[in-house]
């Protein structure tokens, strides 16, 4: 097994902090504690009256313990829409739990992802439009609903004035930002990067368009038991809401004040399938090809990687598409695959950050969770899927995916902290 | 239409969008300066007094209104001119 080859002319990025506001829990332990055990989130909406849904749609992972005036004035929360309210929640815990950070503002940067951004505001504002007409629309609703809200309340709010980003990449929104957000710090343009994605799609319109698509699973009758990656028995995904966020932090100046580093960002790797607007490539090529490139980044070899944490988002075209990449880079059963999306459901733009956070959890443990509801193996996929209970992980990095509709790729890889770097 | 009536108004407004204290909600008090008011914010609130007293007030009478009596006497002129209009047919 080789070490990472790295590139002297690169800053190594450590990961110093933290933050998910998920389904799963509001903090990384009630994050881990789920995934651990097994179950889903999934249940019957709350956040709207679903009556207006098809019946077999009408549930989803709803995040249920987050108060937003435990992080802003009322006036501040009242001005920012749900989907940005998780996410600067889930950054302010990130920094909280990174330490001491005091870096030049001018060298902090955010990278935030989220696919479609303050959507329950415009809908809302529709309503409006429709029912009173336009003098009556919300002088609010551009900045809550546009999608670069989130980066740009996170950084307002700290002061910081460094390189200030939004990825829209659909579903692999989350995973881009956390990749992104480690190229500022290893190419010598930002010292620290708050990381992340968020996005809260469970509304009556996207739960109705996601349902038209027939991307949904429409199992109501059981929701706990309806988003089952990799499972023979998949039907499509259940809609979930949630960020998470990451502290990115230059490695010399993490280790140098003594910061807790959960890990380091060692490879990153996006690409297009240049294929179908929401259908992945048959055969999983551009999937394939992402995970390679960022093996190369890190300076790995596919045998180098402990497990992977894939998209995996339970429905038909994605897990097999995902799987036969998974084969052609790994081999036949040949790496522990997870899905942490069968506890969780889909959180679109903020499932690749809230893995990249299960994955550094996952590295700490030195265990890897189940997919959550894999109880019927696809004879179909070749891959060997963690399910049941955690299983000891063998060491090695992890490679952690997501793909979005539109083609898009993102590979991140992820290794526990080296006290020195291996030349 | 009363301006202590309109005051009220104003102060019902104030907290329930901005989450001020009542008692800070003074004839006296700043929009800007005192209620933390921007210019967004200045337009959500003519909007919940439009709501509340059933007018409409044109942008150009906001004009140099940076106080919460000045509003108020906006209110009442907007209002006043309403009733002193011969009444529309049905209204």
């Amino acid at each position: 097994m080789g070490g990472p080859r790295r590139r002297p002319d690169h800053e190594r990025v450590a990961v110093t902090g933290l933050g998910v506001k998920c389904p799963a829990g509001c903090d990384p332990d009630a994050l881990w504690a789920t995934l651990a055990s097994g179950r889903s989130c999934a249940g019957p909406i709350e956040r709207f009256d679903a009556s207006v849904l098809p019946a077999r749609y009408r549930f989803a992972c709803e995040v249920h313990d987050f108060d937003p005036l435990d992080y802003f004035e009322f006036k501040e929360a009242r001005r920012l829409d749900r989907v940005t309210q998780l996410g600067v929640a889930a950054a302010a815990d990130a920094l909280a739990s990174a330490g001491a950070v005091d870096a030049d503002p001018a060298r902090c940067g955010v990278v935030a992802g989220t696919g479609v951004g303050g959507l329950m505001t415009l809908e809302e504002q529709h309503g409006v439009l429709v029912e009173r007409g336009s003098d009556r629309v919300s002088p609010m609703l551009v900045p809550m609903m546009m999608t670069n809200a989130t980066a740009a309340v996170v950084g307002m709010r700290l002061g910081w004035t460094g390189p200030n980003l939004c990825v829209a990449t659909a579903c692999a929104a989350g995973t881009h930002s956390v990749g992104e957000g480690a190229r500022l710090i290893r190419d010598g343009v930002a010292d620290v990067v708050l990381a992340g994605g968020t996005e809260t799609c469970i509304t009556p319109l996207a739960m109705s368009a996601f349902g038209r698509m027939g991307a949904l699973s429409s199992r109501a009758e059981e929701p706990e038991l309806a988003s089952r990656p990799y499972d023979a028995e998949r039907d499509g995904f259940v809609m979930g809401e949630g960020a998470g966020f990451l502290v990115l932090e230059r490695w010399d100046r993490a280790v140098a004040r003594e910061a807790r580093i959960w890990g380091e960002v060692l490879g990153y790797a996006r690409n297009s399938d240049a294929h179908h607007i929401t259908a992945p490539v048959p055969g999983g090529a551009g999937a394939a090809a992402c995970m390679q490139a960022a093996l190369a980044d890190a300076g790995l070899e596919p045998t180098d990687v402990g497990h992977v944490n894939g998209h995996g988002t339970s429905t038909p075209l994605n897990d097999a598409a995902e799987a036969e990449a998974v084969v052609k880079v790994f081999g036949e059963r040949g790496v522990p695959l997870t899905s942490n999306k069968g506890a969780i459901g889909h959180l679109v733009g903020g499932a690749g950050a809230v893995e990249a956070v299960a994955s550094l959890l996952a590295l700490d443990r030195a265990q890897i969770p189940p997919t959550a509801n894999h109880t019927h193996p696809d004879p179909a996929l070749a891959v060997d899927v963690v399910a049941g209970a955690p299983r000891p992980a063998p060491p090695g990095p992890v490679v952690s995916n997501s793909f979005g509709f539109g083609g898009h790729n993102a590979s991140i890889v992820l290794a526990l902290a080296e006290a020195e770097p291996r030349a | 239409m009363q301006r202590d009536e309109v005051l009220e108004g104003l102060a019902d407004v104030a907290v329930e969008l901005l989450g001020v204290e009542r008692e800070a909600v003074t004839p006296e008090a700043r929009f800007e300066e005192d209620l933390g008011v921007d210019s967004l914010g200045l337009v959500e609130i003519v909007m919940a007094v439009e709501d509340r007293f059933d007018l409409t007030i044109g942008e150009d009478r906001l004009e140099g209104v940076t106080t919460v009596g000045q509003a108020a006497d906006v209110v009442l002129d907007v209002a006043g001119a309403a009733e002193d209009a011969p009444a529309e047919a049905g209204a």
